[in-house]
């Protein structure tokens, strides 16, 4: 009745897919490819939240209202860092 | 009338026209504290990330004393918990009061497995004289950078440790609650908004592995 249910499968993949993208961010760790290691590393872990969020978290099954609470808090955050960047990155180009 | 029937509408508040709009709203309330939240770790990430751009090779150094095993086997120990919780919750929404009150207690478990493995951690830090404070000790030029990466850390993971406990403690309650048997098919919002926190916490430990554990491996 209330809430949407999530067959047990889609929780075992979701599982066995964070698990392996854990296995790769951490070897992937060791491999030397200089800026590269933190943007894969980022990725990998933005990839992970996406997935988490949507079916662990059932947002792919909630409300538009949900989607744009969600979508809210990830855009004010997003200005935080990225504003933030903006000073601090570009500071040795003067 | 059956009895999960007379459950649902005595889990009905009456400033609410149905049980599904009780349920919106609820969730709905947790997803506006979990923007909060984002926001009040977002600040600390903001930090870290302006102080790694002016240290990069003191995080990096300071990066390589943190133990990876233990940090990936936290990493794993705490996304079986996410799947232990979202099956706790599948019980709930089906009615099967067992594996409700199972995966409940198999999450708390792990949970503390996960804050065990965090303590081990931490007490080797006080050995290495690694937590900040008057008996930081690090040899090099880059003592005060990495002093810095540490101050971090332990904020970090501190506050993530605390969600994590204040996330053991929701999730005890509901077990006592789920074997009193107060949730039904109908009535189960308490356990899914918990969940909702407990991947949460999950999510802040997926950006906290990388940003901690994972830079200058490559050195």
């Amino acid at each position: 009745m209330a809430g949407h249910v999530v067959p047990k499968k889609v929780y075992f993949n979701v599982f066995g897919l964070l698990m392996i993208l854990t296995l790769v961010t951490t070897l992937v760790a060791f491999a030397d490819l200089g800026p590269l290691n933190t943007i894969v590393a980022l990725t990998i872990a933005v990839g992970k939240a996406i997935v988490v969020t949507l079916f662990f978290m059932h947002v792919r099954y909630s409300s538009r209202l949900t989607w744009i609470v969600v979508g809210a808090g990830l855009f004010w955050l997003a200005i935080m860092i990225f504003l933030t960047l903006t000073d601090y990155l570009t500071r040795g180009w003067a | 009338m059956s009895d999960s029937d007379a459950l649902a509408r005595s889990s009905l508040q009456h400033h609410f026209d149905s049980l599904e709009q009780q349920h919106e709203a609820s969730s709905l309330g947790m997803w506006v504290f979990l923007v909060t939240e984002v926001m009040f770790f977002g600040g600390i990430f903001t930090a870290y990330v302006v102080y790694r751009t002016f240290y990069p090779a003191a995080f990096a150094d300071a990066s390589r004393h943190l133990d990876i095993t233990l940090g990936a086997v936290n990493t794993a120990v705490l996304i079986c918990s996410s799947l232990t919780m979202a099956l706790a919750v599948h019980g709930s929404q089906v009615g099967n009061r067992k594996a409700l009150i199972g995966f409940l207690i198999l999450t708390v478990l792990l949970g503390l497995t996960f804050l065990g493995i965090k303590a081990v951690e931490y007490a080797e830090k006080f050995e290495h004289h690694l937590v900040p404070g008057s008996a930081f000790s690090y040899p090099g030029p880059d003592a005060r950078q990495v002093q810095l990466f540490f101050s971090v850390y332990f904020a970090m993971t501190g506050l993530h440790a605390l969600h994590m406990i204040i996330g053991i403690g929701v999730l005890s309650v509901l077990v006592v609650k789920a074997c009193r048997g107060v949730y039904s098919p109908a009535y189960h919002t308490p356990v899914e908004v918990s969940g909702l926190y407990w991947h949460f916490v999950d999510i802040v430990w997926i950006f906290l592995f990388p940003l901690l554990y994972l830079i200058g491996r490559h050195h």
